[in-house]
């Protein structure tokens, strides 16, 4: 195996344990920090892939943004952050059983459907900055503009909901 | 590398997110669950992308528009928990019944 494929299958490794313990641990502050080393192995797997703007999109907002928005939401809205959440297995069974459907059902699909396909790696054009830039502002520039548009509309949405009082419900 | 190295790995970490969706209690807990399965999908776009060494980026600027909507999508999800937990006093999705059929209680 290439150092590629090691270092693929370690962040791959790294990825998943940490994303079964978001979705397992009763700690709610542990599972947003096990967020942070998820996304962070996702972002490696971009840099892996060539995807190196995306890569580091991806620290920005989701490290950066949204887990700070996520750790915010849990302190605002659950004042002992102690261990608890413990779901039974009444709960725990029906949702591993269609996790474990879902997963066998992708899986089993994308690797029989994709099995001889291989990427070029030393073939493939590096998304750097420029490149990305270039290809956003030649190619995708009306997206953009209306993604930005989308963006502006859940920003006053967002601020909208927060001045909402308790009178209104 | 194989191409189906990455999505195997978006696979089972799309799993994840759905078990996470359907295990957990609290609300943001449950949004943790969502960017799990954004994410899985963007592996998905960017290892696409490196396959077919696509001139346009299309799989890359999908991938950071996805980003941009998740950023969006969880704002505004959590101002509405946030709203939801001052007149509710809680955040358990299954207990925001106000709006159910009360005959069939």
């Amino acid at each position: 195996m290439t150092w590629v494929g090691a270092v693929f299958w370690l962040l791959a490794a790294v990825t998943l344990g940490s994303a079964l313990l978001v979705v397992t641990t009763s700690n709610l502050v542990h599972a947003a920090l096990w967020l942070v080393v998820t996304l962070g192995g996702v972002a490696g797997v971009y840099l892996l892939l060539a995807a190196e703007f995306v890569a580091w999109v991806q620290v920005l907002v989701y490290v950066g943004a949204v887990v700070v928005l996520l750790l915010f939401a849990l302190m605002l809205t659950q004042a002992p952050t102690g261990p608890h959440d413990r779901p039974g297995p009444a709960r725990v069974l029906p949702a591993a059983g269609v996790a474990t459907l879902v997963a066998v059902l992708l899986a089993s699909t994308v690797v029989a459907g994709f099995h001889g396909v291989s990427i070029d790696l030393d073939a493939a054009v590096v998304g750097s900055a420029e490149q990305t830039g270039e290809t956003i502002f030649r190619r995708w520039v009306l997206p953009f503009e209306v993604l930005s548009v989308l963006l502006l509309a859940a920003l006053v949405g967002a601020i909208v909901l927060s001045r909402l009082r308790g009178e209104e419900r | 590398m194989p191409l189906w190295w990455p999505l195997l790995l978006a696979s089972l970490l799309f799993a994840l997110g759905v078990y996470g969706v359907l295990v957990r209690r609290n609300a943001v807990l449950v949004l943790m669950g969502v960017e799990l399965m954004l994410n899985a999908v963007n592996l998905n776009l960017v290892a696409f992308d490196a396959q077919l060494r696509d001139v346009l980026h299309a799989g890359q600027t999908l991938a950071l528009f996805t980003i941009a909507i998740a950023a969006a999508e969880i704002g505004l999800g959590l101002a509405v928990v946030l709203l939801v937990f001052r007149t509710h006093g809680h955040v358990e999705p299954a207990r925001l019944t106000s709006l159910a059929d009360r005959d069939v209680e």
